[in-house]
């Protein structure tokens, strides 16, 4: 079989952009030392190429590399999630990283190579760039939780991460292993098509289970959320809003690919775990953050919450849940880098003045910047006509749709729940004294990504078609 | 019995033995040579399955290169008072130990008594599947996206590794 | 029979190199002597022939000494391992091509296995342990310091010494040692040899300086530095354990100069040998000769280097290690395979 490794190049071009755009800074920061500003323009630029590069490649499934990825709609759509994703974590960092004085060029670096990762798990067909996918992605991340050197809890999250994230990655590939060996392939194509003769395998099952606890590791779904709520308070916030936005992403893109695409569970007994665990991590991340004190580690749990949401869609495992799932993690995304935004610009350089108290009284001062704030709020909360409230809505439809009502109802029920700790912060930034000594010093690209991240949000929010047509294609 | 069965349950038990010494051992520096021999052991289980170029690399790899480095971490560390490290029973900890048990078995009992339907037709191939030749021309074609991956992930851990070490934050 | 062939191959390249090791310790200190204009050992047995045989006697007698608070068990195995690794490199050279003795064909070379060269660099990065634990079983800082610097420069070494080897390994298409002495037998242009040493000259000068590193030997002993550690990792050693160390280092230095001569330096390859006319066995006998020969003239210059360069600072040795030798044998393995791509 001959190869034609051009056309493979240009179906995983912007995969390779964004390489390239690593490759680059490496070098840029070997010949201009501490060069931190050149190296926020090349990764913009090279992002952004990326960007141009995945709407040229076309939206026609496409193989590539003897099947190991696959160029095509659901490659596109995610990989639009994480440059977006990846552009205004970056836009939102300069400022951040000045002033905790971090500002060194290996983090555009890292990020940017954490980004290909992401891409590797939409564009992956093969068990293996899953894993190299995944492993690319969380070794950035190890480090880049750990940037801040000097501070204890930075090093502490860093710590964690990775040895949690080891451990979760032996599960992965000793899934890897077992299906494999039942399977005798790790294409996810070639295990889709002879899945019905291996369902039952008990060597099998325990693989596919594997799986499912790295993933769920990886989005941070109980019970394997354990390390999310430290590792997101002590890594720097721009880098904890990266994790909690791209990487989810990214590990649901892993998730539905692996699990809604290849294997065709719909209706047996994995989908009643991933039920389970839906229903754990909405209950568990949304009651835990109600009695937190630190923002970040609020949205922290809330991220929690969130992946249960996002695998209510997953546990339904039908076209609604799918179309779901997309949405949901849009309107997610968004919000979140917005809402995090905010948080790094009223961060000071010792990392304090993230607790609720700190937000009081903050619309007297700051009233674009808490207005913005509500309206992520209020879309975590998913009140409408904000995006949040589409992606609820679709993926509990999907719920019904499977016939897991239970599974809607506690979804709703944990929502309302979680709109005490959402509006509390609002309830404080509006209607609260406060002691008006939070210092705000947003450089105009903090201020335009924030606002741009709102903007999609009532965007979405009122008009749900522009994904739902996106994702609907993907299906 | 083959010499080949002799040689897989020698180099089985050898290998068992010594994983369960790595982790009774009290002196760090023993756990660690028994984490060497656990490789070799390891290494000749590969050879027994003609997969030279991973045995050899196995030992290349493993116990030539990174457990040294570990060797080398552990003694800078100085971690001689074995007391230190100690383990106190808790109640906590017996859950856990219960725990993992259980699912051992659990999975014993799965992959040990209720497996049997190894598809065949993969496993006989032929002998020169553990040859350099054939990993080398797999590795370059069939495997070269993955291979070229593996670069980028490897540079990223590099980049990581000195960003974690570098001595000046500047 | 197979195996009887197989066992007397070992015995005889065994026999052959604890006997070589005896002289070889003698020429070194004659040499020494020569170089810093003394007499050297010259009072046991004609022309001192006995010396190393009388140190040897020594070592066996002296008493076996363990620290107070080493590691007793570590401490003994130390030697063992260095020992081990010291005799079992060998087994994959070809010392001679293939001979014929009473009507079967018998290969000189213990162990024909394809991934040679794999083999080798396998083995000898194991020796590091050898000198690491005997530096930390001693409970003496010279030691541990001296085990630390070994394993620091044996790895950073090593991986010139595999990126050194990947040029020769591209030109002969193959791991297997007998495969890559072959290709060096025909000739250049017609009348010079085809010895990697010639098509491969700076995978030859990289290897070499690479060998040194790995043997401990002059100008990169640092783990056994004496002005600073005392004597380095072997400080606590006394008696038998001493001399293992002591003979793991010599076949170490004779196992390198194998490995040298048979990847660059055309193995047993007697240039224009064939033209000679002699008969099948009188050749092969005359290419193990060969062999030999050459290793005689690499150990030969491993000594008068010895004793005429002065020893790196630790940072130069890492420094020449990392900024140097490694780019340099990328470059090479590089440049290599864009030329065989091209032709």
């Amino acid at each position: 079989m001959e190869n034609n490794y051009l056309a493979d190049l240009w179906n995983s071009s912007p995969i390779v952009c964004v390489v390239l755009t690593g490759l680059v800074l490496l070098l840029v920061e070997s010949v201009r030392r501490g060069s931190g500003r050149l190296s926020y323009a090349v990764s913009l630029v090279g992002l952004a190429s990326a960007g141009v590069l995945i709407v040229a490649v076309g939206d026609v499934a496409q193989p590539a590399f003897n099947n190991m990825i696959v160029q095509g709609p659901y490659a596109q759509f995610f990989t639009v999630i994480f440059l977006v994703t990846g552009i205004l974590t970056i836009l939102l960092s300069r400022g951040y990283l000045d002033r905790q004085g971090i500002h060194r060029s290996e983090y555009y670096l890292l990020v940017v190579f954490a980004i290909s990762g992401m891409m590797l798990l939409a564009y992956a067909m093969d068990l293996i760039v899953v894993f190299l996918g995944i492993e690319l992605m969380s070794i950035c991340l190890y480090i880049l939780a750990g940037f801040m050197r000097t501070r204890g809890t930075s090093m502490e999250a860093a710590l964690k991460y990775f040895l949690l994230g080891a451990f979760a990655t032996g599960f992965l590939l000793y899934g890897i292993a077992l299906i494999y060996g039942s399977t005798g392939t790790t294409n996810l194509e070639q295990i889709a098509k002879s899945f019905a003769e291996h369902s039952a395998s008990p060597m099998f099952l325990v693989g596919v289970s594997f799986l499912l606890v790295a993933f769920a590791f990886k989005v941070a779904a109980v019970p394997f959320h354990m390390w999310a709520p430290d590792v997101y308070e002590g890594a720097p916030t721009m880098v904890t809003a990266f994790m909690s936005t791209g990487v989810k992403a990214a590990g649901f893109a892993a998730f539905v690919a692996v699990f809604m695409r290849s294997f065709q569970y719909a209706g047996s007994p994995v989908n009643d775990v991933l039920a389970a665990i839906a229903a754990a991590s909405m209950i568990i991340g949304n009651v835990t953050a109600l009695a937190q004190v630190n923002l970040k580690r609020m949205l922290a749990y809330s991220s929690v919450a969130h992946a249960g949401y996002i695998l209510v869609g997953l546990a339904a495992g039908n076209a609604d849940g799918f179309m779901g799932i997309l949405f949901y993690l849009v309107a997610y995304v968004v919000v979140n880098v917005g809402a995090f935004g905010i948080l790094s610009l009223v961060e000071d350089s010792n990392g304090q003045k993230l607790s609720y108290d700190d937000y009081a009284g903050f619309s007297a001062q700051r009233p674009f910047l808490a207005a913005l704030m509500s309206i992520f709020m209020f879309s975590l909360a998913g009140i409408p006509p904000f995006a949040g409230f589409f992606g609820k809505y679709y993926v509990f439809l999907a719920a019904v749709k499977a016939d897991m009502i239970w599974l809607a109802v506690l979804g709703v029920l944990t929502s309302l729940v979680s709109v005490y700790y959402y509006l509390r912060l609002v309830i404080l930034m509006y209607f609260r004294e406060g002691s008006g000594d939070v210092a705000v010093r947003p450089t105009w690209a903090a201020m335009l990504s924030i606002g741009f991240a709102a903007y999609l949000v009532i965007q979405f929010g009122i008009f749900p078609s522009i994904v739902v047509d996106a994702a609907l294609k993907v299906f | 019995m083959t010499l080949q069965a002799v040689l897989f349950y020698l180099l089985a038990a050898v290998s068992i033995a010594s994983a369960i010494m790595v982790i009774t051992r009290r002196n760090p520096v023993t756990s660690a040579l028994f984490l060497v021999l656990n490789f070799f052991s390891l290494g000749g289980l590969y050879l027994t399955l003609h997969a030279q170029f991973i045995a050899v690399i196995q030992i290349l790899v493993y116990a030539g290169a990174i457990m040294v480095l570990f060797l080398f971490v552990i003694m800078l560390l100085n971690l001689g008072d074995s007391q230190s490290l100690r383990e106190v029973i808790s109640l906590r900890k017996l859950a856990g130990v219960g725990l993992s048990t259980a699912f051992l078995l659990e999975i014993i009992y799965i992959l040990g008594f209720r497996v049997s339907d190894f598809p065949a037709g993969e496993v006989t191939r032929g002998l020169e599947i553990g040859t350099v030749e054939y990993i080398g021309q797999k590795l370059f074609t069939d495997y070269l996206f993955p291979f070229e991956i593996t670069s980028i992930l490897l540079l990223a851990a590099i980049v990581g590794a000195v960003v974690m070490a570098k001595r000046k934050l500047d | 029979m197979d195996i009887l062939i197989a066992s007397t191959k070992i015995a005889v390249v065994l026999a052959a190199m604890l006997t070589s090791v005896v002289f070889l310790v003698l020429v070194e200190r004659r040499m020494s002597a020569f170089i810093q204009n003394r007499i050297g050992p010259n009072r046991v047995g004609p022309y001192g022939l006995l010396q190393s045989v009388a140190d040897v006697v020594k070592l066996l007698m002296k008493e076996d000494i363990v620290p107070a608070k080493a590691n007793k068990p570590l401490h003994d195995l130390a030697p063992i391992i260095s020992i081990a690794v010291a005799m079992t490199t060998f087994a994959v050279i070809p010392f001679g091509n293939a001979i014929e003795l009473f009507g079967t064909t018998i290969k000189l070379q213990i162990a024909d296995v394809n991934i040679g060269i794999l083999y080798i660099l396998a083995i000898t990065s194991l020796g590091v342990y050898g000198l690491t634990l005997a530096g930390w079983s001693s409970n003496n800082k010279y030691s541990l310091l001296g085990g630390l610097r070994s394993s620091a420069q044996m790895i950073s070494y090593e991986l010139s010494m595999g990126l050194a080897i990947i040029g020769v390994i591209l030109m002969a298409g193959t791991l297997r040692l007998d495969v890559i002495v072959e290709k060096q037998t025909e000739y250049l242009l017609g009348w010079l040899p085809a010895w990697n040493i010639f098509l491969q000259p700076v995978a030859f000068i990289t290897f070499f300086i690479a060998a040194f590193a790995e043997t401990n030997r002059l100008p990169f002993d640092l783990p056994e530095a004496e002005p600073e550690l005392v004597g380095g990792f072997h400080t606590e050693y006394t008696g038998l354990k001493f001399g293992l160390f002591f003979l793991a280092e010599y076949m170490n230095m004779i196992t390198a100069s194998a490995i040298v001569v048979t990847l660059f330096l055309g193995g047993w390859h007697l240039p224009y040998a064939d033209m000679l006319g002699l008969s099948g066995f009188a050749l092969s006998i005359l290419q193990v000769l060969t062999f030999c020969g050459k290793i005689v003239l690499v150990l030969l210059f491993f000594i008068a280097i010895r004793w005429t360069l002065p020893r790196f600072r630790y940072d130069q040795l890492m420094s020449l290690g990392w900024k140097v030798m490694l780019p340099l044998t990328l470059a090479n393995a590089l440049v290599t395979a864009l030329i065989l791509l091209a032709f």
